[in-house]
């Protein structure tokens, strides 16, 4: 019998019975929703995690130190590289040299300093750090009140959240609840700090053959509009120390704050060029770090990255899956036993007619065919009812927790995600499964004596 | 002459031919033998009557020659394949193609409706879909049901049932019916009415009939031989003196 013509004769027996048929495809649909949920909030979490590791920088920086510093991140470094006196000046040719390297997205200094900053006239001494404008795209900035940056040189400054209590002199005392971060912002969003800096200014007598240099310094004065109030810190685990007032990193570099890697250079002469303390190189993705880190050694630097742990994650994460997984099959294999049941039922009281079948010329195969497309039919059902059935109640279950977790002054976040491959994967298992269900009853209705099954009243 | 698998040559000219056929089997410690040592031919184009008591083995001889049923022993040949030496498949496609059956309570799937029942057959042979109406509508045509086409078997007639399970017995165009009782839930009329169908089935198309009855009447009036069967062993054969037929 042709496949269409099996499915034809399948589908009118379905609706022969459609309460019984519709009771086992809403169990198997059951089966494959608590799958779906199971296995949704196991990769929601994965992601979940994964996305919090990936902005805090852990896996995917290299820090790049100039070895002229003399700071000793690894024996093996200074071993196998040129001797410091020998190594190049980290400043901004290497730094161009570094973003150029394969899957490096970007190199950029890290310029911070602690300095005077004024609100109110009050005098507030903090850590300043120029931000890269790219941080804008990389959704550091989630549940951040206010904006970002203007543009990549504006005199704008975000705060983050200890210095925005500071200056409102609402530090929360330990074990009282922290101010919720909208109520911090409200008050400081388009008002003005002023940050005292030292500029330095490179001497037009310095010598081509960089064998002296010199440079004045000069105390200035910057008027910075806050546009922003965070409440993580954007750069997290990027750079050495963290940063309490963020302003545009190129905004940094225009002023040319004098930093304290300056005055060392003092002692240490290579040239007129300004040089960085640290340079944080993001790349591409956790696995290029080592090839990365290697590259840049070659150029005569230090590096320091962590270990991808990221690795370590996936595999929990896949365990989880796995036990996810089988508990949400569970339900599924209790269905396959309802398809087991409905079909059985169904050659009992279809006994004759697959007699009368077999005396008119159905084969073995064509009965089988026909018990299987039956089963296959209610798994195709179940799985795509099952499917729609635990992404809605995936939602309900992102929506009571975030609701849950904003009442815990946290922000919202995505524990449940249906991939494309778990839609596909749930409605192929339940087929399968549906079809190993049918696998006895197809057979038992294609063995059947036709002799006695056309006795049968 | 070459022989194919299953064919034997001596079959030649018999639609029909059984040697020693037995069919027993075991209820309890009881061996019941339904068929018991039966031989006799059938020529092609025959009308041959299976006559004898209930329980006499008229049934079990038509599901052997049907191949519904294995022989215990003995040699069954239908249009010359010896069907104790078929597989399965190759039985279920002597059913589809070599034999048409009709049946005492008329068998058809009340599900479906008189034409769906009748392109069932044609389903199972592969029949283009296309064709398959029309060739199906055109049968029911043929035994006087081209206004019932789409009515289920519960609203018709037991005569109109009968007539539609021939409708669906001839449409793969078997080269041999056989009937098992077919007019033994029919009042007389009715069944003279398909007793007829089926004589012009049997005379125009040249079709080999084998019928199961219990009614000699009717066996004399259509049939051109009669075979009596008594507890599963044939105990004669007679010949119906052509004229007799109503």
């Amino acid at each position: 019998m042709k496949l269409h013509d099996v499915t034809e004769l399948a589908m009118r027996n379905l609706r022969e019975s459609v309460l019984r048929n519709s009771l086992t495809t809403v169990g198997i649909a059951v089966g494959v929703a608590s799958l779906v949920a199971m296995l949704a909030l196991g990769v929601g979490l994965q992601q979940l995690a994964s996305r919090r590791l990936e902005r805090s920088g852990l896996f995917d920086t290299v820090v790049v130190m100039s070895r002229r510093d003399l700071r000793d991140f690894g024996r093996e470094q200074q071993e196998n590289g040129p001797a410091p006196a020998q190594s190049p000046a980290l400043n901004e040719t290497a730094r161009q040299k570094i973003e150029k390297l394969p899957n490096v997205l970007e190199a950029y200094p890290d310029i911070r300093f602690v300095t005077e900053v004024r609100f109110e006239d009050k005098p507030y001494l903090t850590m300043v750090a120029g931000l890269p404008f790219s941080a804008k795209s990389n959704d550091s900035f989630e549940g951040m009140q206010g904006n970002f940056f203007s543009s990549d040189a504006a005199a704008e400054a975000i705060l983050q959240r200890s210095f925005a209590e500071e200056l409102l002199e609402k530090r929360s005392k330990p074990g009282e609840p922290e101010a919720a971060i909208a109520s911090l912002a409200k008050p400081l969003l388009g008002k003005e700090l002023s940050m005292r800096y030292v500029e330095r200014t490179a001497s037009p007598s310095a010598n081509a053959d960089m064998s002296t240099a010199s440079y004045s310094v000069t105390s200035r004065t910057e008027t910075l509009k806050i546009v922003g109030v965070t409440d993580l810190d954007p750069e997290s685990m990027r750079g050495a120390q963290r940063g309490r007032v963020f302003i545009p990193l190129k905004l940094v570099q225009n002023l040319h704050v004098m930093q304290v890697a300056d005055l060392r250079d003092t002692t240490n002469v290579v040239g007129s060029e300004p040089a960085y303390t640290t340079l944080s190189v993001r790349v591409s993705t956790p696995k290029y770090v080592p090839a990365v880190e290697q590259a840049i050694k070659k150029l005569g630097f230090n590096t320091f990255s962590i270990v991808d742990a990221t690795r370590n994650l996936r595999q929990f994460f896949a365990v989880l899956d796995l036990f996810l997984g089988i508990f949400g099959s569970l339900a599924l294999a209790v269905a396959s036993i309802g398809i087991v049941n409905t079909l059985v039922m169904a050659i009992l009281e279809r006994r004759r007619e697959i007699g009368i079948m077999k005396a008119l010329g159905a084969s073995d195969g064509d009965v089988r065919g026909l018990f299987f497309a039956e089963a296959g039919a209610m798994g195709i059902l179940g799985g795509i009812v099952g499917v729609l059935f635990g992404w809605l109640l995936g939602r309900v279950i992102n929506f009571g927790t975030n609701v849950y977790l904003q009442r815990q002054n946290f922000p919202p976040a995505q524990i449940w995600y249906v991939p494309g491959w778990l839609v596909g994967g749930a409605i192929g298992f339940a087929i399968v499964l549906s079809l190993l269900a049918g696998l006895y009853p197809a057979n038992r209705a294609a063995r059947l004596d036709p002799v006695q099954a056309l006795r049968y009243e | 002459m070459s022989i194919v698998p299953g064919t034997t040559a001596s079959s030649n000219g018999f639609a029909v031919r059984t040697e020693n056929l037995c069919r027993h089997y075991r209820m309890g410690q009881a061996v019941i033998r339904a068929v018991d040592g039966i031989s006799f031919q059938v020529r092609s184009g025959e009308f041959v009557a299976l006559l004898g008591a209930s329980g006499s083995g008229k049934s079990s001889l038509l599901n052997l020659l049907a191949g519904l049923d294995q022989a215990s022993s003995g040699v069954v040949e239908v249009e010359g394949r010896n069907l104790a030496a078929l597989s399965r498949p190759e039985l279920a496609r002597h059913r589809l193609h070599t034999v048409g059956m009709v049946f005492q309570s008329f068998n058809l799937i009340p599900s479906m409706s008189l034409i769906e029942n009748v392109e069932l057959p044609m389903r199972f042979a592969e029949v283009d879909r296309s064709k398959r109406g029309a060739l199906a509508e055109r049968a029911l045509q043929r035994v006087g049901l081209s206004g019932r086409v789409r009515h289920r078997p519960a609203e018709l007639s037991g005569g109109e049932q009968q007539r539609a399970a021939l409708a669906r017995a001839l449409i793969n165009q078997p080269r041999i019916l056989l009937a098992d009782e077919p007019t033994g839930n029919l009042d007389s009329h009715t069944g003279t009415e398909i007793m007829n169908l089926i004589r012009e089935f049997n005379q125009s198309l040249g079709m080999t009939v084998v019928m199961v009855t219990h009614e000699r009447a009717l066996a004399e009036s259509y049939a051109s031989r009669m075979i009596f069967l008594s507890d599963g062993k044939l105990v004669a054969e007679q010949a119906v003196v052509p004229g007799g037929a109503q």
